[in-house]
């Protein structure tokens, strides 16, 4: 049970596994809406949603399945609440076609993949960084994911309020990308005090009902479809759809409503980007990690800066659109970058191609046998290639 | 009863999207109108109105009403209502799905839809084939009738969507047809009125795709077919299983008030919990 314990400052203080931080990360950002479906390792946060939301207002459902259970929250969301689901890779598959619809109709949801090893059924009880990808190409067509990422249970806390922020901001599907490891183990956690957290509110129209063009494109391109109930009836589409809402086959407003989608999350995309540098000023050796992988590399990087090795870490705590900006910059005096991943080789690629245009020698390290990356095969890694 | 021409027009969308997708002789603008005929009988506030539906024929019609609507996913439909409903039940909230959307694709969420009996109305258009995509074999194909996926003749046997919504614990069952309108708007407005979850099972016509396959290609034909072959469940009671061969079996099959409704049942919870936690 957590103990009832406050900082100096009275924040309270809790001892909780990463899944549980998810779940008052989502109740202080607002969500009143959770629908899930158990599976290993994110379980503990549907559990959660049952015993918490309940007394603060809001709706729990457990669905028959994951394709269910996205479906329920972006109901819910067009009906105007803040909802979000948790799932683990088979689920994370299963919800890829429904990430499209709440994408293409500018639903606000989030989702919480607690990634474990894959393919297929994989390892249910062990971690992997498999799903990177997927959080990004998953959905069919063309499709502009927002991902974040923690590699703490306080991360995981945080994480998840900005996830609500930015999913309410963007009126888009946000991805919070934890791992088994991430999800179950315990850390401290400091909870905000709620004048301290920032609520992103729901966008309601200022049009009167005639007025009204729900999937209008203004110069930030955020279309924000009205809750329903609220006297703006319209008709929302996974099809494509003219600014009415209605479905289109006319190239312009096809060009146009792709274009848009795209631009909205490009033109944000400082606002969503979010990392830490560890000794990124001069260094010639840049690890870059996220999740459970960025815990060893700060390891790694305290040890080779120990050994007088001028090595720095790029820490992602935002994925998708993927961070060019702040690796470019953390890479400014790299001659190698090392990529550490609980993966086959995934984040690389981004990486790579960020760097193209560089002379920096980009190499992978990996583990994929279900146990967490190590500070030492990190570094061993590096003196290998250097 | 039957309302004017003029009234169906208030229930339309403004920005107009007529023609609408649908055949000549198509059964399932019939059965629009006779939604709209039963929502205006029964004065429901249009803004109160939540239609959602998934993917097929049937499922475009949210494009053409002036409600809250809601055209998502193929098989879907219900998940998404439930997500509206729990997060606004207020609202009403109905369900229009094909039988290749409601029992195929989307079967799982139909039995745990009727299980849970949550306050929706759903809207079971029945044509016995897959329309959108060019006429296959649905849950629903006869035994022998053709399709373009079963083209020497069906071999699956089929779902009675009726029995299954019974089995699965839907509060309010009824079964009727194209041909008979007037019975169509009466089942409709119960099932809205009714608390609970509700399924309308409506048999309709696809000329341009059963018809055609099955040597009934004019729709007349296909309207005199669920005339003469439709039963009223009173009369199919005397009748013997031989008898019933073929036959559609009308009528009201459940009707119960008792079985707790979910969206009340989780409001319950909520308005107990939140008083032992002050209200936080």
């Amino acid at each position: 049970m957590p103990l009832n314990r406050f900082t100096k400052d009275g924040h309270p203080i809790k001892f909780v596994q990463g899944n549980e931080a998810v779940v008052w990360g989502a109740i202080h950002a607002g969500c009143r809406f959770f629908a899930g479906y158990p599976i290993t390792p994110s379980t503990e946060i549907a559990e959660g949603m049952a015993r918490e939301l309940p007394k603060v207002g809001g709706v729990f459902i457990q669905m028959e399945d994951e394709i269910g259970s996205i479906a329920a929250i972006i109901g819910a969301s067009a009906a105007g609440a803040k909802a979000m689901t948790a799932t683990s890779g088979p689920g994370f598959s299963l919800m890829q076609e429904n990430i499209g619809y709440a994408y293409m109709t500018q639903l606000p949801i989030v989702i919480v993949d607690v990634q474990r090893g894959g393919p297929s059924t994989g390892l249910p009880t062990k971690l992997s960084q498999g799903d990177t990808m997927q959080a990004r190409w998953g959905t069919h067509g063309d499709y502009t994911a927002v991902a974040l990422a923690a590699s703490s249970v306080q991360e995981a806390y945080e994480a998840t309020i900005r996830a609500f922020n930015l999913a309410c901001k963007l009126s888009t599907p946000v991805i919070v990308l934890l791992d088994e490891l991430i999800g179950h183990m315990r850390e401290k956690l400091v909870l905000k005090k709620p004048e301290e957290i920032h609520e992103e509110p729901r966008s309601f129209p200022t049009v009167p009902p005639e007025w009204y063009l729900p999937y209008d494109i203004p110069s930030d391109f955020i279309a924000h479809p009205s809750p329903f109930g609220e006297g703006y009836r319209y008709s929302i589409t996974g099809l494509t759809h003219d600014r009415a809402g209605f479905p289109t086959s006319i190239s312009a407003e096809i060009t146009e409503r792709l274009e848009a989608l795209r631009e909205k999350i490009v033109v944000h995309k400082q606002e969503i980007w979010d990392w830490k540098e560890y000794y990124t000023g001069d260094a010639r050796i840049l690890i870059v990690a996220y999740g459970s992988a960025a815990r060893a590399a700060r390891g790694a990087v305290e040890h080779l800066r120990r050994k007088r090795f001028k090595a720095g870490f790029l820490e992602l705590k935002s994925i998708w659109p993927f961070p060019d900006g702040p690796l470019l910059s953390a890479a400014k005096h790299a001659k190698y970058v090392f990529v550490a991943e609980n993966c086959m080789g995934q984040l690389i690629h981004p990486v790579k191609e960020a760097l193209a245009g560089t002379h920096i020698r980009v190499v992978s390290v990996t583990r994929y046998d279900g146990h967490p990356l190590e500070p030492a095969q990190i570094v061993h890694a590096i003196k290998e290639e250097i | 009863m039957a309302t004017q021409l003029s009234e169906i027009h208030e229930y339309l969308r403004w920005r107009k999207r007529f023609p609408t997708v649908w055949c000549a002789g198509c059964g399932i603008g019939t059965i629009m109108n006779n939604m709209l005929h039963a929502i205006h009988d029964l004065q429901i506030p249009k803004d109160d109105i939540a239609l959602i539906s998934g993917i097929g024929c049937s499922s475009r019609m949210p494009i053409y009403v002036d409600f809250n609507t809601l055209h998502t996913t193929h098989g879907r439909a219900l998940p998404f209502a439930i997500g509206v409903k729990l997060a606004r039940p207020e609202m009403t909230v109905i369900v229009v799905s094909g039988d290749g959307d409601g029992l195929a694709i989307g079967g799982n969420h139909f039995i745990h839809a009727c299980r849970r009996n949550i306050d929706i109305t759903m809207i079971l258009i029945n044509n016995s084939i897959y329309g959108m995509t060019g006429g296959q074999v649905a849950p629903t194909t006869p035994l022998g009738a053709r399709a373009h996926t079963a083209p020497y003749g069906n071999i699956d046997p089929p779902f009675d969507a009726v029995e299954l919504a019974l089995a699965a614990g839907a509060t309010f069952v009824a079964r009727s047809t194209t041909y008979h309108i007037i019975q169509n708007i009466n089942y409709i407005k119960k099932a809205l009125q009714h608390k609970g979850f509700s399924v309308v099972e409506i048999i309709s016509q696809c000329p341009t795709l059963y018809g055609r396959l099955n040597g009934i290609p004019d729709p007349r034909d296909m309207l005199l077919w669920e005339k003469e072959n439709a039963v009223p469940l009173a009369k199919a009671k005397k009748m013997s299983p031989e008898e019933l061969k073929g036959k559609i079996i009308t009528g009201i099959f459940r009707e119960d008030t008792q079985k707790p409704e979910y969206t009340e049942q989780v409001y319950e919870l909520i308005r107990k919990l939140s008083k032992s936690n002050g209200g936080k």
